[in-house]
C-alpha cells in the first residue's frame, strides 16, 4: 500500500509548526498505524532527518499515551479504538492521511505530535482519590458493594486518560475525563465520605486549567476509545449541584 | 570483595516478618521531614512506595519517563492479582501460596522473602478496595475470585481484563493525593541516566529532562529503583515500547549486583509475529487455555487449512505429553513444547512460527454464547489485530518474552549491594525464582511498595538523621553528570550508517536465538562473541539524529539500546554458568526425557554478578539458597 502523509512538524513549544508532506510506499496492510510511523521514521533517520516525535508506549490501547489526531479525528477513523490499535487495512490504498497533535489550549504542543497533558494529573491531585493511608484499612469484604454499582464504577474507571474527549470537543471541555473519576468514586461506598469535597475540588481545578465548559454535544463520548458514557457527566453535574447547595 | 548478606531474620518462617517489623529501627516524625527519598518509577512498585513513604512523612521525589505516572507498564496487566485471602474457603492459606510460589519458581527463590510476600498479600486487597479499586464482585456484593495459571485454588482477584490498570490507578490516586499535599514532588518525562554514589552510599541521581534534554542533579538520602523489567532486550516482547534496563544498569555499573539475569519468562499465548516491521507482541490471556486445545499438524510442512486437516492428522501435543495437565501445563513447559513443534517443521501460518489454539470443540460442547461470554473481549482483540475470526478458524499463537525474574540483587530489606539503594517490583530479583506464577507480579510490586519498603527503609534512614542534604555541586554529582553528558555527546557524534532500531533488532535476534527458550553452551559462547561484536559496531556505526538539548526520541532509544547491549552479554554469561535446567532457564544439555533437569547440589544458589567494566568478565557471587521448610521436589506435570 501507498500513502500520502501530511504530518504536523513543530520543533518545540515556542517555534511555530507546519504541515509537512511525506509519501510512503510498500506498506503492508497488517502493519499497525504506529508501525507505519516507525517505517517512516526509520526512513527519515537513514536520511539524517529527525524522526517524527509522537507519544506511545503500551501499543495495546491501555496506557493512554498515544494521542494523534488522524484525518480530523482523535485516534483516527474507528470507534472505540486508540491510535495504537489502528491497522493500515483500516485505510485506503493511495489515501492522503492528515496526522496532527491533539488540539486544545490546555494541551500545549511540546514537539511534533507530542502534547502536554499534565493538566489531567493536576485535576487528579486536587481530589481524584479516597483519603486512606496505607495500612489503616479494614478487611476488604467488610465493604460489600452492590454488583450493579460495582459494574458501573468499573465502566467509568476504564478511562485511560488519553485526552481524546478534550480534543474532540469544540469547547475543549474535560468533563468526560473528570466525570469518569467522580462517578467511579461516587458509586462506591468507599468514595462517598468525601464525595462533596471531591467534586468541588476537581471541577474547580478543571476550570483553573482552562478547559472549556460542556455544552452536551456528545462528541467526547463518540470519540472516546473506551466508550465512557456521557451519563457520567450528568452524574458529575448532579454531584456538583448537591455539593454546592449543601 | 563484597559478601552477600541476605539479612534474613532469625526465627520460624511464620514469625520472622512480624518479629522483625517489631524490632526494626524507627525514624521519629520530625526527622522524617528532613529525609529525602528518590523513587524512580511509578508502576505498581514505585507509586505504592512513593505514596506510602510520603504518608509516613518523608520528603519524596518520584520520576517516570512517560508523560504521567499513570502510564507505567503495570497498566497493561490483564489477568489478576493473587492473595491468600481464602475467601472461597477452598483451602488456601499463606503457607499454600508460599509453597506454590517456591515450587513454581523451581526452588530458586528465598524462602523468607516468599513467605513474607504471601503473608502481606491479604493486606494488599484490603488497601486496594479502600482506595476504590473496582474489583469484580459477586451478586452478594462480596469480592469474586478466579483460579489462574493452573492454580488449584481460586485466589486471583481481578477487575475485568484490566486488573493492572485498576491497581495502578489506585496507587496513582494515592500518589496524586500526596503530590497534591506537597509531600511528593513528581518529575514526569524524566529519565534516570546515572546514579550518584558518595562515600559508598547512594545519594542521588542524574536525570535527563526528556522535554528539553537538560541534565538535572537530584539529591536523596536514599534512592529506590522501581523501574520494571528488561524484556525489551529481546526487541520483541509484550512489554511497552519504553521499558528499559537503563536505571538498573547504571546502578549495576556503580556497584549494585545483578542477580539471575538469564531467568526470562516466555509466555506461551501471544499473537505471533506477522512481519519484520513488527514492533511489539501482544499477549492473549492465559485463561484461553481453559477451553482452547493446542495443536499442530502431524505432518511436517502441512500447508492445508486447519479445517481441512482431519482429526487423526492433528497432534494435540500438550494433551499427548502431559496427560494430567494437558492444555493447562505451566508457562515454561507450554512455551517450550510450542517451540519444539515449530522447530520440527510442524508450525503453522505463513512464518511457520505458530501453533493453533482451537475452540471448535469447546464451541460444540458449550455453545458459542458461553464461549463469547467467557472470552468475547479476547476474541474481539484477536480479530482486531489479525483480521481473523477465532469463532471460525483456530487462533494462531506463539510464545513471547513477557517477564524477567532476574534483576538487581536485594537483601531481605530490599536493599541492594550499594547502601541506601533499594530495588522493588520487577526491577529486583527476589521472590519468583526461576519462573513466576501468573498473577504474582502485581502482588509483589504492591507488597514491596505498600508493605515492605516503608518499614525496611527506616532501618537504614534511622542512621542518616544527621546527614544534611548534600548540595548537588558536590564533585560526585558533577562527575556523574559529566559521565552522562559524555555518553550522550558520543552517541550523537558517531553519525554512522545504521539506525538504533537496526541494532536493537539485531541484538534481539541473537538473544532470542541463543538465549531464549532453549539454550546450550556452544550457542551461548557464540552469542557472547556476537553481542560483543555488535556492541563494538554500535559504538562505531550508529546514527542518532537531532540534538542533546531537545525532546529527542531517537537519542532516548539509543541510550536504552546501548545499555541492553551490555546487559545481553551478562544474561549470556549467567545462562552459561548455570549448568542445569530450572524453571524458565532450559539448557538442552540438561534434561531427562525431554524435561528440565535441575541440579540442586550444585546450583541451588542465586547468581549475583558484579560489574568489572564493559568488555571485562563480570564476577560471580553466590548466595546459597537454604530450604528449611520445603523439600526439593521435581516439578512434574505429566
Ligand atoms: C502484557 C502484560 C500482562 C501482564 N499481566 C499480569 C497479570 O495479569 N498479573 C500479574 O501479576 N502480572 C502481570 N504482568 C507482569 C506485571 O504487569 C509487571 O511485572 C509489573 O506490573 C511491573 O511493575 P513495576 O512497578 O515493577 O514496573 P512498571 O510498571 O514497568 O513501571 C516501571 C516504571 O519505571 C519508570 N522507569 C523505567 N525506567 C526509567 C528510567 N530510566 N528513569 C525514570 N523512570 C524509569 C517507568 O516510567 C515506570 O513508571 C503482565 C505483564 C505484561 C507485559
Ligand atoms: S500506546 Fe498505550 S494506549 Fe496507545
Amino acid at each position: 500500500m501507498k500513502f500520502n502523509l501530511k504530518i504536523w512538524r513543530q520543533k518545540n513549544a515556542s517555534t511555530p509548526g507546519k504541515i509537512v508532506d511525506y509519501s510512503i510506499d510498500n506498506i503492508n496492510e497488517h502493519m499497525s498505524f504506529l508501525e507505519m510511523m516507525d517505517v517512516l521514521n526509520e526512513q527519515l533517520i537513514h536520511k539524517g532527518e529527525p524522526p517524527v516525535a509522537y507519544d506511545h508506549d503500551c501499543r495495546e490501547g491501555i496506557c493512554g499515551m498515544c494521542s494523534m489526531h488522524i484525518n480530523g479525528r482523535p485516534h483516527g477513523p474507528l470507534a472505540a479504538t486508540t491510535t495504537c490499535q489502528l491497522y493500515m487495512r483500516n485505510f485506503k490504498d493511495g489515501e492522503t492521511i492528515y496526522i496532527e497533535p491533539f488540539r486544545a489550549n490546555s494541551f500545549p504542543v511540546i514537539r511534533d505530535l507530542v502534547v502536554d497533558r499534565s493538566a489531567f494529573d493536576r485535576i487528579m491531585q486536587a481530589g481524584g482519590f479516597v483519603s486512606v493511608n496505607t495500612g489503616s484499612v479494614q478487611d476488604a469484604n467488610n465493604i460489600p458493594v452492590n454488583k450493579q454499582h460495582a459494574d458501573l464504577a468499573m465502566d467509568a474507571a476504564a478511562c485511560i486518560g488519553c485526552g481524546a474527549c478534550v480534543a474532540a470537543c469544540k469547547n475543549s471541555s474535560a468533563s468526560l475525563f473528570v466525570s469518569a473519576k467522580i462517578s467511579q468514586l461516587a458509586l462506591l461506598p468507599q468514595g462517598q465520605v468525601e464525595a462533596k469535597e471531591r467534586v468541588l475540588a476537581m471541577v474547580n481545578q478543571m476550570d483553573e486549567e482552562g478547559f472549556g465548559s460542556c455544552t452536551n454535544t456528545g462528541a467526547c463520548e463518540a470519540e472516546c476509545p473506551k466508550e465512557i458514557s456521557i451519563s457520567n457527566i450528568a452524574r458529575m453535574n448532579r454531584e456538583y449541584y448537591i455539593a454546592s447547595l449543601t | 570483595m563484597a559478601i552477600l548478606d541476605s539479612k534474613i531474620p532469625d526465627g520460624s518462617l511464620e514469625t520472622k516478618w512480624s518479629n522483625y517489623k517489631s524490632h526494626i529501627k524507627l525514624v521519629n516524625p520530625s526527622n522524617k521531614r528532613k529525609l529525602e527519598i528518590i523513587v524512580i518509577g511509578t508502576g505498581l512498585a514505585g507509586s505504592s512506595a512513593a505514596a506510602s513513604l510520603a504518608e509516613l512523612g518523608y520528603k519524596v521525589k518520584a520520576y517516570c519517563y512517560q508523560d504521567s505516572p499513570r502510564r507505567a507498564h503495570s497498566i497493561a496487566a490483564q489477568g489478576g492479582i493473587n492473595s491468600a485471602k481464602n475467601y472461597k474457603n477452598d483451602g488456601d492459606s499463606v503457607y499454600r501460596l508460599f509453597y506454590d510460589t517456591v515450587k513454581g519458581g523451581d526452588f530458586r527463590s528465598r524462602e523468607a522473602n516468599v513467605y513474607r510476600l504471601a503473608e502481606v498479600s491479604t493486606a494488599i486487597i484490603d488497601q486496594c478496595v479502600a482506595q476504590g479499586v473496582p474489583f469484580a464482585r459477586e451478586y452478594g456484593g462480596l469480592l469474586d475470585n478466579r483460579s489462574f495459571g493452573g492454580a488449584q485454588v481460586s485466589r486471583t482477584f481481578y477487575a475485568r481484563g484490566q486488573t493492572g490498570q485498576q491497581l495502578l490507578l489506585g496507587a496513582y490516586s494515592a500518589l496524586s493525593r500526596q503530590i497534591g499535599l506537597g509531600n511528593v514532588q513528581m518529575f514526569n518525562r524524566h529519565e534516570m541516566v546515572e546514579l550518584v554514589v558518595i562515600d559508598g552510599k547512594a545519594r542521588g541521581i542524574i536525570a535527563r529532562n526528556l522535554t528539553n534534554g537538560k541534565l538535572e542533579r537530584h539529591f536523596g538520602h536514599a534512592v529506590v529503583l522501581a523501574t520494571g523489567g528488561y524484556g525489551n532486550v529481546f526487541f520483541l516482547s509484550t512489554n511497552a515500547m519504553g521499558c528499559n534496563v537503563t536505571a538498573a544498569w547504571k546502578a549495576h555499573k556503580k556497584g549494585a549486583f545483578f542477580a539471575n539475569p538469564c531467568y526470562t519468562q516466555i509466555h506461551p499465548t501471544c499473537i505471533p509475529v506477522s512481519g519484520d516491521y513488527q514492533s511489539k507482541l501482544t499477549l492473549m490471556s492465559e485463561s484461553l487455555r481453559n477451553d482452547g486445545r493446542v495443536w499442530v499438524p502431524k505432518k511436517q510442512g502441512d500447508k492445508r487449512k486447519p479445517i481441512d486437516i482431519p482429526e487423526d492428522e492433528r497432534d494435540y501435543y500438550l494433551e499427548r505429553k502431559y496427560p494430567s495437565f494437558g492444555n493447562l501445563a505451566p508457562r515454561d513447559i507450554s512455551s517450550r513444547a510450542a517451540k519444539e513443534a515449530c522447530d520440527d517443521g510442524r508450525g503453522v501460518g505463513e512464518s511457520g512460527l505458530a501453533v493453533y489454539l482451537d475452540f471448535a470443540d469447546a464451541i460444540k460442547r458449550l455453545g458459542k454464547d458461553v464461549i463469547e461470554a467467557r472470552y468475547g473481549n479476547l476474541f474481539d482483540m484477536y480479530k482486531h489485530i489479525t483480521n481473523e475470526d477465532p469463532y471460525q478458524v483456530p487462533m494462531r499463537i506463539y510464545p513471547a518474552v513477557h517477564y524477567t525474574m532476574g534483576g538487581i540483587w536485594v537483601d531481605y530489606n530490599l536493599m541492594t549491594t550499594v547502601p541506601g539503594l533499594y530495588a522493588t517490583g520487577e526491577c529486583n530479583f527476589s521472590d519468583h525464582g526461576a519462573n513466576r506464577l501468573g498473577a504474582s507480579a502485581l502482588m509483589q510490586g504492591l507488597a514491596d511498595g505498600y508493605f515492605v519498603l516503608p518499614y525496611t527503609i527506616g532501618d537504614y534512614l534511622s542512621g542518616e538523621i544527621f546527614t544534611k542534604a548534600i548540595p548537588t555541586d558536590h564533585p560526585a554529582f558533577l562527575e556523574a553528570e559529566k559521565q552522562a553528558k559524555e555518553r550522550i555527546d558520543k552517541l550523537l557524534s558517531i553519525k554512522g550508517k545504521k539506525s538504533v532500531d537496526d541494532f536493537h533488532k539485531a541484538l534481539g535476534k541473537i538473544m532470542w536465538e541463543y538465549c531464549g527458550m532453549a539454550r546450550n553452551a556452544e550457542g551461548l559462547a557464540k552469542a557472547k562473541q556476537m553481542v560483543r561484536q555488535l556492541r563494538d559496531e554500535f559504538w562505531k556505526d550508529v546514527k542518532v539524529t537531532g540534538e542533546a538539548d531537545e525532546l529527542n526520541v531517537d537519542l532516548e532509544k539509543a541510550g536504552r539500546v546501548a545499555d541492553f547491549m551490555e546487559l545481553g552479554e551478562l544474561m549470556i554469561d549467567d545462562a552459561l554458568d548455570r549448568n542445569e535446567s530450572c524453571g524458565a532457564h532450559f539448557r538442552v544439555e540438561y534434561q531427562e526425557e525431554g524435561e528440565a533437569k535441575r541440579n540442586d547440589e550444585k546450583y541451588a544458589y542465586v547468581a549475583a554478578w558484579e560489574h568489572k567494566g564493559v568488555g571485562e568478565n563480570s564476577v560471580l557471587h553466590k548466595e546459597q539458597l537454604v530450604f528449611e521448610n520445603v523439600h526439593f521436589a521435581t516439578r512434574s506435570y505429566k
